[in-house]
């Protein structure tokens, strides 16, 4: 199993060396965007206006934290994954829009967005669902936050990371998707499991 | 101290036991799953959740970050002090334990999608009230993610279906919910009832620990045959392939209207976040899914 690990900005022809299988560590910038900011962000977009962040080369992370103020920082308590088949229908034109490289999340991703990421160069990471305190760990700061009137959970938080992981590459460049694999073998299985049931 | 007190003192400590610290029963149950995982992905995923699982132990932080919409069930004696004054205590000690632990503000009105900011809400923190004899008060505290709540399914299925089409259910259920869930996640089934009902039995189900028998030998063995099944359909760890999808499956049943088969899947995330505790009379407190 290969091990990776890349600083943000990821270039096109890095992020085309993962596989799905193997495991990356992702250093640099990242930002948290889920429904709301994926829906304001293409929205932005389509008005032809910037956002407060270029994200050609990051990691785009489908994450609530928790996070608390001390002093005049703002401290991560908890960052893990959230399910990312929410952001399935914005995913392919943000790629498109953004070029982000790598997206971070749990639950996986369907067609379209493993077709946008074959084009345009991207992949999708696994992170433990649930394991909210290891990413904390590895988020050393929150750079800026962007959008808190979306509410905690939705807001755009630009986190620097020092090796965020492992996240086992799920969907690569190259149109693989594990977790279809996955369901189709289950699928497959389906009449042996009925049959063996008393 | 006033009874309205103590129960908001506790009721602040088992929410923060409860996003802290898993059960020792759910604790063992993952760590056999990383020892039986056969599959190197469904090992990294079972490895990275043991490492986030002590590293919040030791920093007494939430482990994940969904810390869940609240939950309480509380089994009030009839004799018991303070029994008016339950549900204004464990709506304190919500509003507390999200500044003081803190807690991620999960209550979200459905129709202006306004967050409360504090967890809580219209009829939440939810409570689901049972009354018993004596003089004590037990609560549990049962934060839900939203993830693993997601993927809960009810089938109304046909008297004619019967168990086979129960199993079935299940089987489906699962495989349609894959990664969603967190998985190795917890089965809670229930069937019987009405809809509301099963649902009901198949949430409450999921507390029962991971290393006690159901008592009933028939649906022991129910709950052994559809953890094979489950287990046999390689969803693995976090969806990513693998042997270990659950790592428990909790039955429960009612009797059932003649023309009626309610079967209710409820999911449990990996992060399997329970704690309980038992306040006797004159304020002793004793904890019962943690040593504290």
């Amino acid at each position: 199993m290969p091990v990776f690990k890349f600083k943000t900005p990821i270039s096109e022809k890095d992020v085309r060396k993962l596989k799905v299988n193997d495991v990356l560590y992702i250093s640099g910038i990242i930002v948290t965007a889920r429904d709301e900011a994926h829906k304001k962000a293409l929205e932005l977009y389509q008005e032809g206006k910037k956002l407060p962040i270029n994200l050609e080369g990051l990691g785009v992370f489908h994450c609530g934290p928790i996070v608390k103020r001390e002093g005049d920082k703002w401290i991560v308590v908890a960052a893990g994954p959230t399910t990312s088949t929410r952001m399935d229908r914005f995913e392919d034109e943000f790629i498109k829009a953004f070029k982000a490289r790598v997206i971070i999340g749990k639950g996986g991703m369907g067609k379209k967005t493993t077709e946008a990421m074959k084009k345009y160069g991207a992949v999708y990471g696994a992170f433990t669902g649930g394991a909210g305190v290891l990413a904390a760990k590895a988020i050393k700061e929150v750079k800026k936050v962007e959008w808190l009137e979306l509410g905690m959970p939705e807001a755009l938080w630009v986190f620097e990371a020092e090796e965020l992981g492992p996240l086992t590459i799920a969907i690569d460049s190259h149109g693989n998707n594990l977790f279809e694999d996955v369901k189709k073998k289950a699928e497959e299985k389906r009449p042996r499991i009925y049959e063996k049931l008393l | 101290m006033k009874i309205e007190k103590i129960i908001e003192d506790t009721a602040v400590n088992l929410l923060r036991l409860a996003a802290v610290k898993l059960p020792g029963d759910v604790k063992e149950a993952l760590q056999r799953a990383y020892r039986e995982e056969t599959s190197e992905a469904g090992k990294v995923q079972l490895e990275a959740i043991l490492k986030n699982i002590e590293l919040a132990e030791k920093e007494n932080t939430p482990l994940c970050q969904d810390t869940g919409i609240i939950i309480f069930y509380v089994k009030a004696g009839t004799k018991a002090e303070g029994l008016d004054k339950i549900e204004m205590a464990l709506l304190n000690a919500t509003k507390r334990a999200t500044k003081e632990i803190p807690l991620r503000p999960n209550a979200v009105d459905p129709f202006i999608q306004k967050n409360t900011g504090d967890n809580t809400g219209r009829y939440i923190p939810y409570i689901n009230w049972e009354i018993t004899q004596g003089n004590s008060i037990e609560i549990t505290a049962f934060p839900k993610g939203g993830g693993s709540e997601n993927v809960c399914a009810l089938g109304m299925l046909t008297p004619g279906e019967g168990v086979k089409g129960l199993k079935k259910f299940v089987i489906d259920t699962v495989i349609k919910a894959g990664a969603m869930p967190c998985p190795p996640t917890i089965l809670g089934v229930a069937v019987g009832g009405g809809a509301d009902i099963a649902m009901k039995l198949a949430k409450a189900a999921l507390l029962r620990p991971l290393d006690q028998p159901n008592p009933s030998p028939e649906l022991a063995k129910l709950e052994n045959e559809l953890y094979e099944a489950a287990n046999s359909t390689g969803i693995g760890p976090m969806g990513l392939g693998g042997r270990c999808t659950v790592l428990g499956v909790r039955v429960d049943y009612a009797h059932r209207h003649p023309a009626s088969y309610p079967v209710a899947v409820a999911f449990q995330c990996w992060a399997a976040r329970r704690a309980a505790a038992r306040i006797n009379s004159g304020g002793r407190i004793e904890y019962l899914t943690h040593k504290v």
